[in-house]
């Protein structure tokens, strides 16, 4: 997992609440392994493509500005609806480093984490002025910083941000739970000579 | 002296590597089994760069998509499906563990497949990413289902839980005639609900489990999840031991399986031992169950009538009622005897077993089906222990559809279905609306009483039909 220290990116306003995960990545390709390389394009597949594969020149993602977008800024609730790993896949392989928005589900909050991306929550009065920047300079950049804990908007307003001390360390050292644990691999080795030679039946 | 443990207590202790602050326990895990849902699990290590830590210790197997008309790869129904199957391939190759794949003569459902390898051994841990994994708790050992967080297990060997409650669940008396263990767990789920053991590992005991044979206790802690709960087991003796020894992965006979008996042997819960939660049920009052609705502890005596909201005093739970009711198309007092059905199932991780097939083939015997009837053995180990005792000829000479081992018409992911307002009699674990397709009417019940509706039509009661 790459380290996640700080970040500077164009970002993409969604003034949505209650964006599912549903559109994030519709049911019918949970099925499909991130192996296929094809997860970036499935993000928000049915509201960015139509069915021909040809791109909806509307949705906010296909707007030449917001083309380069690492950063989304949402609203409430993002995220929400059926526990889906593919919907944080999506979000990474598209390239979306960070997500800063007032509420978001707790399953994509903990896979945000897992997955290097940087989980943001501030009230709601400073994501909707964010929100209202990138819409009045489409393109403009938001800068996280990790170790600050502090958000900077495209105006250079400073939005300082709350993550407990387990995500932030799993970030910054870019591990995720299987990394903290192999930290542990003395203990695990110790543990399974112990093991074995009591249970000697089954390591056979 | 030591504090009196439960046989959890005891498993759980003898695999705790370490502790954390937060009070998560970090656990070892001796067995992993992997079926055709687990490549997001695979797919992070790939990504991130991990290894799967010990081979001899992961086992794949496809069983939710594979068909039950056939064992090869074109049977099954669609690319999708066939390329979960060959990614499960692929990742047992790259990751060197053991593949039973498609036209393996060990393969079958994974909570069939553990048993008769002897991988479920007592006090063992195993995790697979099932719901349904506790079947294997019945011999004695802590069997987990674990959504999603299966791919750390596979880099560590461990998993990090924190200890749920504990609770018993006593059945004493005796059995009655034509009373199956399905009956007993569900009229268990009609006791306690589906929230009754949430936040529990349970441990079945009293005179009417321990009279129970090892599949028939596999039935009873399969449907532990119907309860809330992800771990149910039940004490090792006798039966559990001889039903162990000589498996492939069973300790092997001479010192070793004399070691392995000595450990067993301890672990049953201490007679002191502290339950947070326990409760008895009267064995002897036990009839043969049948669900009316769209949850597991919907379950009635088939004697009995379809049950009338308006007596419900709860009013979250009248509308349930209702809504469950309008789905499944019936009407309050409707004795269960007089609802017709369109189909049956016979099969699943909580009916699949031979000895579920021979209950069924008794009843069938002689007698034809006279709706679209389906059995899927468990295992191709119980397809080929069924043809050598004839029941393949019994249910084939009745009219049933004879299949291909598999999970088929339980989740209904490989093409085998129930039509949409069709109404089936299945030996599966779960009524859900849309469970065995879209529109689907289910009504759980045991083998033998599954076989009695396919030859009479209509929910019967098995004890009119048992010769």
């Amino acid at each position: 997992m790459e380290p996640f220290k700080s970040f500077t990116a164009v970002a993409v306003p969604f003034d949505m609440d209650n964006v599912d995960t549903d559109q994030i990545i519709p049911a019918r390709l949970m099925r499909k392994s991130r192996r296929d390389d094809l997860h970036g394009t499935y993000l928000f597949r049915d509201l960015r493509f139509n069915e021909d594969g040809s791109e909806k020149p509307e949705f906010i993602l296909n707007h030449p500005e917001f083309r380069k977008a690492r950063i989304i800024v949402g609203a409430k609730n993002y995220a929400c609806g059926s526990m889906r790993i593919g919907a944080i896949y999506t979000h990474y392989d598209y390239g979306i480093r960070a997500v800063i928005v007032e509420t978001m589900s707790d399953t994509f909050y903990r896979n945000c984490v897992k997955i290097g991306i940087l989980p943001v929550r501030l009230d709601g009065a400073a994501v909707a002025g964010l929100r209202a920047q990138l819409h009045q300079r489409p393109g403009a950049t938001i800068s996280a910083d990790l170790e600050l804990q502090s958000v900077t908007g495209p105006d250079g307003s400073e939005h300082h941000f709350e993550i407990n001390a387990f995500d932030k360390r799993c970030l910054i050292k870019g591990l995720n739970h299987i990394g903290l644990t192999l930290e542990r691999v003395t203990e695990i080795t110790t543990f399974e000579d112990r093991y074995y030679q009591k249970m000697t039946w089954l390591r056979q | 002296m030591t504090r009196p443990r439960t046989i959890f207590d005891k498993i759980w202790d003898e695999h705790t590597i370490t502790t954390d602050d937060s009070g998560q326990t970090l656990l070892y895990v001796d067995w992993l089994l992997f079926a055709e849902s687990s490549f997001n699990e695979f797919d992070v290590l790939h990504f991130e760069g991990y290894k799967v830590r010990s081979p001899k210790q992961v086992f794949g197997v496809a069983d939710h998509y594979t068909s039950s008309r056939g064992t090869t790869l074109a049977d099954v129904i669609d690319v999708e499906r066939r390329n979960l199957i060959l990614t499960l391939e692929r990742n047992a190759r790259e990751g060197g563990f053991t593949f039973f794949g498609l036209g393996d003569p060990r393969r079958g459902i994974q909570h069939l497949v553990g048993p008769e390898q002897g991988l479920a051994q007592p006090g063992i841990i195993m995790l697979c990413i099932d719901s349904h994994t506790a079947t294997q708790g019945a011999v004695g050992a802590l069997a987990y289902g674990v959504g999603g967080d299966l791919d750390h297990a596979l880099a560590t060997q461990t998993i990090w839980q924190r200890k749920p409650k504990q609770m018993r669940i006593n059945v004493e008396g005796k059995r009655g005639v034509g009373v199956a263990s399905k009956d007993v767990i569900l009229a268990i789920l009609a006791e306690i609900g589906t929230d009754g053991g949430v936040q529990h590992s349970i441990e079945y005991a009293g005179s009417v489990i321990r009279d129970m044979s090892v599949e028939e206790r596999m039935t009873v802690c399969n449907m532990s999840i119907e309860a809330g709960s992800p771990a149910g087991t039940v004490a090792p003796d006798a039966k559990t031991f001889e039903y162990v020894q000589g498996r492939p992965f069973a300790p092997r006979a001479g010192e070793q399986w004399d070691a392995a008996l000595a450990y067993w042997k301890t672990l049953p819960s201490d007679r002191d031992a502290p339950w947070d939660k326990e409760v008895t049920l009267d064995g002897d009052q036990i009839q043969p169950m049948v669900t009316w609705g769209n949850s597991p502890e919907d379950g009635v005596p088939i004697t009995d009538v379809v049950p009338d909201p308006s007596g419900e005093p709860d009013a979250q739970r009248r509308a349930g009622m209702e809504r469950s009711l309008e789905y499944m198309g019936l009407r309050p007092g409707t004795r269960m005897t007089d609802i017709a059905i369109d189909q049956v199932f016979i099969g699943s991780c909580t009916n699949g077993r031979i000895e579920d097939l021979r209950d069924a083939a008794a009843i069938v015997k002689g007698r034809k089906v006279v709706v679209s009837s389906l059995v899927v053995p468990g295992s191709s180990g119980v397809k080929r222990q069924a043809e050598s005792e004839g029941l393949d000829r019994i249910f084939k000479e009745a009219g049933f559809y004879w299949g291909e081992a598999g999970c088929s018409m339980c989740i209904s992911l490989n093409g085998d279905a129930v039509p949409a307002g069709k109404r089936c009699a299945s030996t599966s674990n779960r009524n859900f609306q849309g469970r065995q397709g879209k529109g689907s009417r289910t009504h759980l019940v045991s083998p033998a009483m599954a076989a009695a509706a396919a030859v009479t039509g209509r929910l019967a009661d098995v004890r009119d039909l048992i010769r």
